[in-house]
């Protein structure tokens, strides 16, 4: 080892602390990327062979009822490679030991095999056997949530049939990875499940005897889906096709779409931030000591080092810091990544997930941390490159000071000297002092992102289910009904009000946009389903036309008073005009609604009705459930209080996680910032701090001149913290709205609490390690040094 | 005016400054270090280079030490002209010919004794080893320890340690004693003085102490920007004589 790199390691010592606090902050940045890659590559990486190997399809369409030989004609549509006809249906589920509503989502095999398309990964069991009309095999999150093993049984509601099943397998299907029942918030697997079985006893169960009513087929190597989407719903449309979709929008693959997307922004912003302030924090240590090694520099340049060896020399030093960084963020990334991953593996069902670090992420995570090592201290560099060694012999310059802007407003007499010097500290080097506070900012910005998913989603749910769907509980019938159901269900012990639901697929269209949704009527004055405007007032559905969701309407482009084409999809599959009335204010979903008497007579049928909202009287309510689960037209249950219950506890996991990741992380970023402003100031300060005490200032008179620029650099950086962590959450909330839920850019205060009592308390750590360095100041070394 | 009435056949000149000037900006002021300045030295000389502070004597020494460069006139060295050296040159120069001491030792605080003398010997062609050179500037039993385990007279024989480790063409000392007592201040001039004997190296010091005059060969006087005048010393004295 060459005494330069005696000296590099010896330096990297002496800087122990301030090297650690850097790199702790350099691994919150490698940390944040490797976990963010990773798991993307794990999931990316499983998804594309789970979709590859079980033959995930590309077009997916729902019907009413068609003969199946429209399946030839089907298949022999120009692009379609493979497709394949089955039964799909809603079931009511009963399971042992569950009283609440559960829906089972069927769907029919061909007897006694594994289907060509979406194929089953059985992850124990067996599929059906090809005799046997009771036997089925069950997802594995409804599975794990029931502890549903091969030989139990359950039970299935349907088209009003109750049907003994027994399960003789567990499986995962490419179509199903995530796993929401439709209009739903989160996924319950408790309440929701899908359930495959034979085709025979499905079809003879739902009157679809040598019929089919849904179809799925992948594309021909060069077809165009827009065509065979279009081609298969000329063909479908009598027999009541509902509209072909795309892979875009089925439902577990646009989920995964949108978490995928979420995790390339977290990849993107967190380590940008962490690695900027790491990229700062560098900077500041190594032009101090650069500043302090001038001499140094100077006789390194007198004996001959040229200019590049002297700035490799410091450019070792901050590599070293960065590599400790790197090691401590690629072992931190790689937990962290695991972490994720199984949080992941709650919500996306693969039959494995292939997680591992790639090396080729490490070595991204690599360049990219050196380089912003780099680039930060480029500057503190190349000042060690150019200075000439004659002028380095100096010392340096006595800096340059002039009174502040305080002073220059004339507003000096309110402060006494040592306020004075902290000022004028602060505003000779505006840049540093500025960029201290921004990354004190970007740490209370970070801490606000942690907690403000946990609020704001409290607010969706208040909004969502205190102020819109009041409901105990949402029946569906298993066909359009007639409102005489709705007395009886009026009449049931214990059910307190009961209002008329009406639902139908519909196509919009606004110019060349158009939108697949769910027409809702609604009951004017209604009290148990309520929409709500842009100030969460209650909205009547207007007599004529219809509301649309906001964000609908962003992606219709319409505006109150345009008129919307709207196509039903299904009955008479009417087309007409309405004019959009107003906008809806919702969080959750994609919907538009109308009265439900104009509904009706948009539809072009009487007034019936395919659900109802009831009110219950808590105590009574098992008695209600039990009460509906015997009725035969009653084709699902939905307890609102329970997808509350669920939606919370899932919630509460992955939040909490997230937040105390975050905590974490930023706090290491304030407690960097802090720590290293401090200790250059100490550095560049104590001879000036150690004269004051010979002059007769008392300890504590001086750690206020050293102490009272950190608190003030943190009293400013907070607000201004603040506004950093309204900005990145707002951006989370752009990178979350979709068609399923919109995360409102909602900040409790206890968001801006928690993050400034973070900081503060990170603040208070750095000043008394540094307060303690103060006290020790030995006063005679210290004005024996030359400067 | 002329430096000296010698010609170059009979003793070789390793330096010759010819009309030198500095002018540089110290924030708004504009100083003139030198103002003309005409120098040559031969190999094996002792030359004391003697004038107030702001005399210019520290930026005559880093010209011609290639620390810095002249705003107008030659420095020639080894028949290489210093002024118009690119960096690279004038990194190899220090690199090779030159030893630098310095009022303020200027060690490198991380690094032991022998280290710092390392320092040097690891980028120089055919140096002595670092042992070799402390034991000359008497070190021997000092090899390992830092900086601030050692006086002000050690910390200094350390530098010159490092300074002639490399074997130079020419010794540079910047007031090496100006820091020291003059009990300590005399042993750092006697291993100066072993140095210029024994190795017949270059040597030019610069001080304000006219003391250490009576050590040189030639006393060059500066004042002002200019050489005010030169004188041979007619009775050299050996270093230990000298107190002040």
């Amino acid at each position: 080892m060459t005494a330069l790199h005696r000296k590099v390691w010896r330096e990297l010592w002496q800087l122990r602390s301030q090297a650690l606090a850097i790199a702790v902050v350099i691994a919150g940045g490698v940390a944040t990327l490797l976990m963010s890659l990773s798991t993307l590559e794990a999931l990316q990486q499983t998804r594309r062979a789970f979709y590859r190997d079980y033959r995930f399809t590309e077009v997916f369409a729902e019907l009413k009822r068609a003969p199946e030989e429209l399946g030839a004609a089907l298949a022999a549509l120009p692009g379609v490679q493979q497709l394949e006809t089955r039964v799909v249906a809603a079931a009511r589920l009963e399971i042992p030991d569950f009283t609440d509503p559960a829906t089972g989502l069927l769907i029919s095999l061909p007897d006694g095999r594994n289907p060509e398309l979406n194929r089953l990964f059985l992850r124990r069991g067996r599929l059906p056997a090809a005799d046997r009309d009771r036997e089925v095999v069950i997802s594995e999150s409804f599975a794990e949530a029931h502890h549903l093993q091969p030989g139990d049984g359950l039970a299935a509601v349907i088209n009003g049939r109750r049907q003994r099943l027994t399960v003789t397998g567990i499986a995962l299907s490419p179509e199903h990875v995530y796993q929401i029942k439709p209009g739903d918030l989160f996924p319950d697997a408790k309440r929701y499940g899908i359930l495959w079985l034979n085709r025979s006893p499905l079809a003879a169960a739902y009157d679809m005897d040598g019929a089919f009513n849904s179809v799925v087929l992948t594309l021909a190597r060069d077809a165009r889906e827009g065509d065979v989407i279009a081609a298969l719903d000329r063909l479908l449309a009598p027999y009541g096709g509902t509209g072909a979709i795309g892979r875009a929008d089925q439902v577990s693959h646009s989920y995964l779409e949108a978490e995928f997307q979420q995790l390339e922004t977290m990849a993107r912003v967190f380590p940008t931030i962490f690695l900027g302030v790491a990229a700062f924090l560098l900077h500041v240590v190594l032009a101090r000591l650069i500043a302090t090694q001038r001499e140094q520099i100077a006789i390194l340049k007198a004996f001959g080092y040229s200019r590049f060896q002297v700035s490799l020399h410091y450019t070792q030093l901050v590599l070293l810091m960065t590599v400790l960084g790197l090691a401590l963020g690629a072992v931190g990334g790689f937990w962290l990544g695991r972490v994720l991953s199984e949080l992941y593996a709650d919500f996306f069902r693969f039959p494995w997930l292939d997680y591992r670090l790639l090396p080729s992420h490490l070595a991204l995570g690599s360049l990219i941390t050196i380089g912003a090592a780099l680039l930060g201290t480029f500057g503190a560099l190349r000042q060690a490159y150019r200075l000439p060694p004659a002028e380095a012999m100096r010392p340096e310059p006595p800096a340059r000071y002039r009174p502040t802007l305080v002073e220059r407003l004339g507003l000096q007499r309110h402060l006494a000297q040592p306020s004075r010097m902290i000022l004028r500290h602060l505003e000779r080097r505006p840049v540093k002092s500025l960029l201290a506070i921004l990354g004190i900012a970007f740490a209370c910005g970070i801490l606000m992102v942690g907690n403000f998913q946990q609020g704001a989603v409290r607010h969706m749910l208040a909004v969502q289910f205190d102020l819109a769907q009041r409901y105990d509980l949402a029946v569906t019938f298993t066909e359009p009904t007639s409102r005489r159901v709705l007395h009886e269900l009026a009449a049931l012990p214990g059910v307190q009000a009961v209002e008329p639901q009406r639902q139908a697929p519909v196509l919009l269209r606004h110019g060349h946009r158009t939108f697949r949704t769910g027409l809702q009527g609604l009951v004017r004055g209604g009290d148990l389903r309520r929409v709500l405007d842009e100030q969460f007032e209650v909205l009547d559905p207007p007599r004529q036309g219809l509301v649309l969701t906001d964000f609908l309407a962003e992606l219709l482009a319409v505006q109150p008073g345009d008129t919307l084409s709207v196509e039903v999809l299904e009955g008479r599959r009417r087309r007409t005009s309405v004019v959009v009335e107003g906008l809806v204010r919702e969080y959750v979903g994609v919907g538009a609604y109308m009265d439900i008497e104009a509904l009706n007579r948009l539809l072009g049928e009487g007034p019936a009705v395919t659900g109802a909202l009831l009110a219950l009287d808590p105590e009574q309510r098992p008695a209600v459930v039990a009460a509906l689960n015997r009725s035969p037209r009653v084709a699902g249950i939905t307890d609102r209080l329970a997808a509350i219950l669920s939606f919370d506890e899932t919630m509460a996991r992955t939040v909490l996680t997230f937040a105390f990741i975050s905590t974490l992380l930023a706090g290491s970023i304030a407690f960097g910032v802090v720590y290293n402003s401090a200790r250059i100031a100490l550095s560049e300060r104590s001879r000036e701090l150690a004269s004051l005490r010979v002059l007769g200032f008392s300890r504590a008179e001086i750690s206020y001149i050293l102490l009272g620029e950190l608190a003030l650099l943190t009293a400013l950086g907070i607000p201004c913290g603040f506004l950093v962590g309204r900005g990145l959450c707002w951006y989370l909330t752009v990178g979350l709205r979709s068609d399923f839920y919109r995360v409102p850019l909602v900040l409790e205060s206890s968001t801006y609490a928690f993050a400034a009592v973070v900081v503060m308390a990170s603040a208070l750590l750095s000043g008394w390690i540094v307060r303690r360095r103060l006290h020790r100041l030995d006063l005679v070394a210290v004005l024996k040094t030359r400067e | 005016m002329a430096s000296s009435s010698r010609t170059a056949d009979d003793t070789e000149i390793v330096f010759r400054a010819q009309a030198l000037t500095k002018v540089y900006r110290m924030g708004e002021v504009e100083v003139h270090a030198l103002r003309g300045i005409d120098l040559e030295l031969p190999r094996g000389e002792f030359v004391v280079l003697l004038g107030p502070s702001g005399s210019g004597k520290s930026t005559l020494l880093n010209i011609l030490g290639g620390l810095d460069t002249p705003t107008s006139g030659q420095v020639i060295c080894g028949g290489r002209n210093l002024v118009a050296a690119g960096e690279r040159e004038l990194t190899e120069f220090r690199r090779h010919l030159v030893g630098f001491v310095f009022q303020f030792y200027n060690l490198i605080p991380s690094l032991t004794a022998r280290e710092n003398v390392a320092i040097v010997t690891e980028i120089a062609r055919d140096p002595m080893p670092p042992e070799d050179a402390l034991t000359l500037v008497g070190l021997a039993e000092r090899l390992d320890h830092f900086p601030s385990q050692l006086s002000g007279g050690e910390q200094q024989r350390v530098a010159i340690a490092r300074a002639i480790a490399k074997r130079p063409a020419v010794l540079l000392c910047d007031e090496p004693t100006g820091a020291l007592d003059s009990q300590t201040g005399v042993v750092v001039l006697e291993v100066l003085e072993r140095i210029n004997r024994e190795f017949g190296t270059t040597t030019v010091v610069i001080t304000h102490n006219a003391d250490i005059a009576r050590m040189a060969d030639r006393v060059i006087h500066l004042g002002d920007g200019r050489i005010s005048t030169i004188e041979r010393n007619p009775d050299k004295r050996p270093a230990r004589e000298l107190s002040w």
